[in-house]
């Protein structure tokens, strides 16, 4: 065989053998890759879809701090046990804005990309606080200390530019207000005008209503905590897209 | 296997001018070009240190910034001083091999393998008992934090530093000629020590971008890159002037596992800092596109990090143990080329039934399932070798556990394709199997041929006639034995059996249970885990003190006997040697 007789030219030149190597090892990336740059499936949007509120990407960097991700994913497959016990199988859509993904690889704990909604903000709190106070038989670590832990969002700003650097479409806007939009949406109270600024500028880039929940989550309305933040993380997660009128089986969307 | 010097002859014909005013040098002076090398890249990163201790983005690069300045402050003095005291004496002698950092990185794989195994029984404390294993007011000893520095520190840090010290090794040994680059070397190693406790810190203290296997920030990621250049340039610098007309197989995997891990390495963490004397950054890709990046780099740190790395180790340790050659070269070039081209393919299976297109999933999937045979390949050559040496089986416990090793290999490179496939991967995906399969190549194939090399190494390195202790070996090898089997049919049992409940459904056409039922299933299977963990840490204890004994010099009485008994065995020689 021809490799064998002349195997010894790699073996006789070592960089030779470092670029073959180097060939041998991208063909495969690259065709799997590259495709999915181009894809229609795979870059489209669905109408729905937003960058997430300074509130909510605060939160997002929380649950990514702590390792949210290494028990929990956030992606549900198309399998009839999984639709019935999370929700609607997930998008490539849903997770177009999420720098990196988070969609997971094991379930130590229940898939979460639909938990927004599905309980109540004090649920989560307590069960935050202390899991076992309301699920007994959970094996999840406790997070009371997000309740003592005061927010830091000084660099709000600059974290949704360096978003938008790497194509999250948040507007001049949005950046410019980045610290009052997320100081809006934790108080209820805030400057009225503040808040219907906030929730016009991210309604409109999701062409959706109702998508932005304004509320004290922590219950704590001295400070802004990194419950907060995260809570308001996890009341979204899977809301954007509306289900009730998404049609799955359209054409458009068949895979 | 003692050769320390080289037989170097200088030679006197043939050299052109131009090599002549090279090697007419003196030698030190070319040894402060590779010291004054290192201390200007050790300078340059410390100035960005400086300015990011002196103007942090945030609190933790504040903690990271003053790190980074004490360790690499450390290192430039230590250079500095140590340079000074050198003098004209030619420290890097190229007529010995440089074992003093492989030494080093011995100490190192020993070190790093116990911490990363304790955190390991401690994680899984916590999964089996969290009432008391957590504490809630301390956020840094949580399951989502300490898992990340689990598997950083027996994959990188323990794994990481037995690759760079057999690596260094080995291709001194198969090109007869001593490390290239001076002062490099001992960059590559430090800087990689630094790389790991900025990496293990900033999990404590939360710092992190969320990949898997790939959790440093930008930051680490940027100097691990330096070290890692460095570290491929030393490996082909040491290879341009071998003595040895042929590269030998190892350092092909070597090879393959150094420029391959750059690339998925380079890719998979580009990202873009929100302040360039901060923590944070935001990864380029998103969604579908990051999920394929990143199991294409992780499915590919197990093929190249854990794999081809891995598989160096048994083309060098295993021959040279058992005095045998490989068993066949034509079967090491096809296993090398075909598993390194179908590897990188087999990222999607880890995507099954999710939003990534199906196209990419099947391709992934017919790729793992082509992957069975390269590795068994290699398997196979390398148990072959024993063909002639069988013996050595049952009486020499480091061999057993090398070939040990390799039927784990085999065990799990058959596993790995068959939870590939999409209908098994259905049950199998996000139970507790991926995490037997995992620990079923890390403890037995990766583990066991690390401990096999090391107890190759130690002896060979600090010169001893054996091992402190045979029979220490022996039990080292049977508890971390039965120990990867706790875990493994724990991890399978609890695995199938909460896939099993997760799409169970009652004759009412509703689910069955709830998701916290499947948690509480697994209580029995996570203590027989945590045991399996414990009987694997306990060996590598044993293992610890006999490596440590024995660069002592000291022998157990049993194994001292041995020892005469050799030494005599071998003593009467004639005192005229026959003409070489």
């Amino acid at each position: 065989m021809g490799l064998m007789n002349n195997h010894g030219v790699f073996e006789r030149h070592s960089l030779l053998l470092t670029v073959a190597i180097l060939i041998v090892v991208s063909i495969g990336g690259i065709i799997q890759m590259a495709p999915l740059f181009y894809m229609e499936n795979t870059i489209e949007k669905v109408h729905g879809m937003r960058p997430y509120t300074p509130l909510e990407l605060a939160g997002r960097d929380i649950y990514i701090r702590e390792g949210c991700y290494v028990c929990h994913s956030q992606m549900v497959r198309p399998l009839r046990d999984e639709v019935e016990r999370y929700g609607h199988y997930s998008l490539a859509a849903e997770s177009m804005y999420d720098h990196p993904f988070q969609w997971g690889s094991k379930r130590t704990g229940p898939d979460l990309a639909r938990v927004g909604n599905k309980y109540s903000v004090e649920w989560h709190v307590d069960h935050l606080i202390d899991p076992r106070s309301v699920v007994p038989e959970s094996i999840m670590p406790p997070y009371a200390f997000l309740m003592d832990n005061r927010l830091h969002y000084d660099n709000i700003s600059d974290k949704l530019r360096a978003q938008s650097m790497v194509g999250v479409p948040y507007t001049p806007d949005m950046i410019e207000n980045a610290v009052a939009d997320l100081e809006s949406q934790v108080d209820p109270d805030a400057d009225y005008d503040a808040q219907d600024a906030m929730v016009a500028r991210y309604t409109e880039a999701s062409g959706r209503e109702g998508t932005i929940l304004v509320r004290d989550y922590d219950g704590d309305p001295n400070e802004i905590t990194e419950m907060d933040a995260l809570v308001a993380y996890l009341q979204m997660t899977g809301t954007l897209v509306d289900f009730s009128v998404y049609e799955a089986d359209d054409l458009g969307n068949r895979r | 296997m003692t050769i320390d010097t080289l037989s170097l002859r200088i030679e006197k014909s043939g050299a052109t001018s131009m090599s002549t005013t090279l090697s007419s040098l003196p030698s030190p002076l070319k040894d402060n070009a590779s010291i004054l090398g290192v201390g200007g890249v050790l300078a340059v990163v410390l100035l960005w240190a400086v300015f990011a201790a002196a103007n942090p983005g945030d609190i933790l690069m504040s903690v990271h910034a003053w790190m980074f300045i004490a360790m690499l402050g450390a290192f430039v003095l230590g250079l500095f001083f140590w340079g000074g005291s050198v003098q004209d004496r030619s420290v890097f002698d190229q007529t010995r091999y440089e074992d003093t950092v492989i030494k080093w990185g011995v100490g190192a794989s020993m070190f790093w393998g116990l911490v990363g195994f304790l955190v390991g029984i401690v994680i899984a404390l916590q999964l089996t008992w969290p009432n008391i294993f957590y504490f809630p007011e301390i956020g840094w000893l949580n399951f989502g934090r300490l898992r990340p520095l689990h598997t950083s520190a027996v994959i990188f840090a323990f794994g990481g530093n037995v690759l760079l010290a057999t690596s260094f090794y080995v291709v001194q040994r198969t090109c007869r000629t001593r490390l290239a680059g001076g002062m490099w070397p001992w960059f590559v190693f430090w800087g990689y020590q630094i790389f790991i406790v900025i990496a293990a810190s900033g999990y404590i203290i939360g710092v992190t971008q969320s990949k898997e296997y790939a959790e440093p920030e930008w930051y680490a990621d940027l100097w691990l890159t330096l070290v890692w250049v460095a570290y491929l340039m030393v490996f082909l610098g040491t290879i341009w002037k071998r003595k040895e007309p042929h590269i030998y197989v190892a350092n092909w995997f070597y090879l393959s596992f150094i420029v391959t891990i750059a690339m998925l390495h380079i890719v998979n963490n580009l990202s873009m800092p929100v302040d360039w004397f901060g923590t944070r950054s935001y990864s380029v890709f998103s969604g579908v596109q990051d999920a394929l990046t990143q199991w294409w780099y992780g499915h590919n740190a197990v093929g190249f990090f854990l794999t081809t790395g891995f598989l160096a180790i048994m083309y060098y340790f295993i021959p040279k143990r058992v005095n045998r050659p490989v068993y066949s070269y034509r079967l090491s070039i096809v296993h090398f080329w075909s598993l390194i081209f179908i590897y990188i393919w087999a990222g999607p299976h880890h995507l099954h039934y999710t939003a990534l297109p199906q196209w990419a999933q099947t391709l992934g999937m017919t790729f793992s399932i082509m992957l069975w045979m390269p590795s068994w390949g290699g398997m196979i050559n390398g148990v072959m070798t024993l063909s002639g040496a069988w013996d050595r089986l049952r009486t020499d416990a480091v061999v057993r556990m090398m070939i040990v090793s390799l039927a784990f290999y085999g065990m799990s490179t058959f596993e790995g394709p068959l939870m590939s496939v999409r209908a098994v991967n259905a049950l199998s995906h996000y139970t507790e199997w991926g995490i037997g399969h995992v620990h079923s190549g890390a403890l037995g194939w990766v583990g066991f041929i690390s401990f096999g090399a090391l107890y190759c190494l130690t002896p060979w390195l600090w010169k001893r006639t054996s091992l402190y202790s045979m029979k220490l070996v022996e039990w080292h090898f049977w508890i971390a034995t039965i120990g990867i089997l706790f875990y493994m049919i724990s991890m399978w049992f609890a695995g199938i059996m909460e896939g099993l409940m997760w799409r169970a459904y009652n004759e009412f056409g509703f689910l069955e249970y709830s998701f916290v039922e499947t948690v509480e299933a697994k209580h029995i299977s996570y203590i027989i885990r945590m045991l399996g963990g414990l009987m694997y840490f306990a060996g590598a204890v044993i293992m610890a003190y006999n490596l440590v004994r024995t660069a002592l010099g000291h022998a157990a009485p049993d194994q001292a006997a041995i020892n005469r008994q050799t030494e005599q065995a071998a003593a009467p020689q004639p005192t005229l040697q026959p003409a070489q």
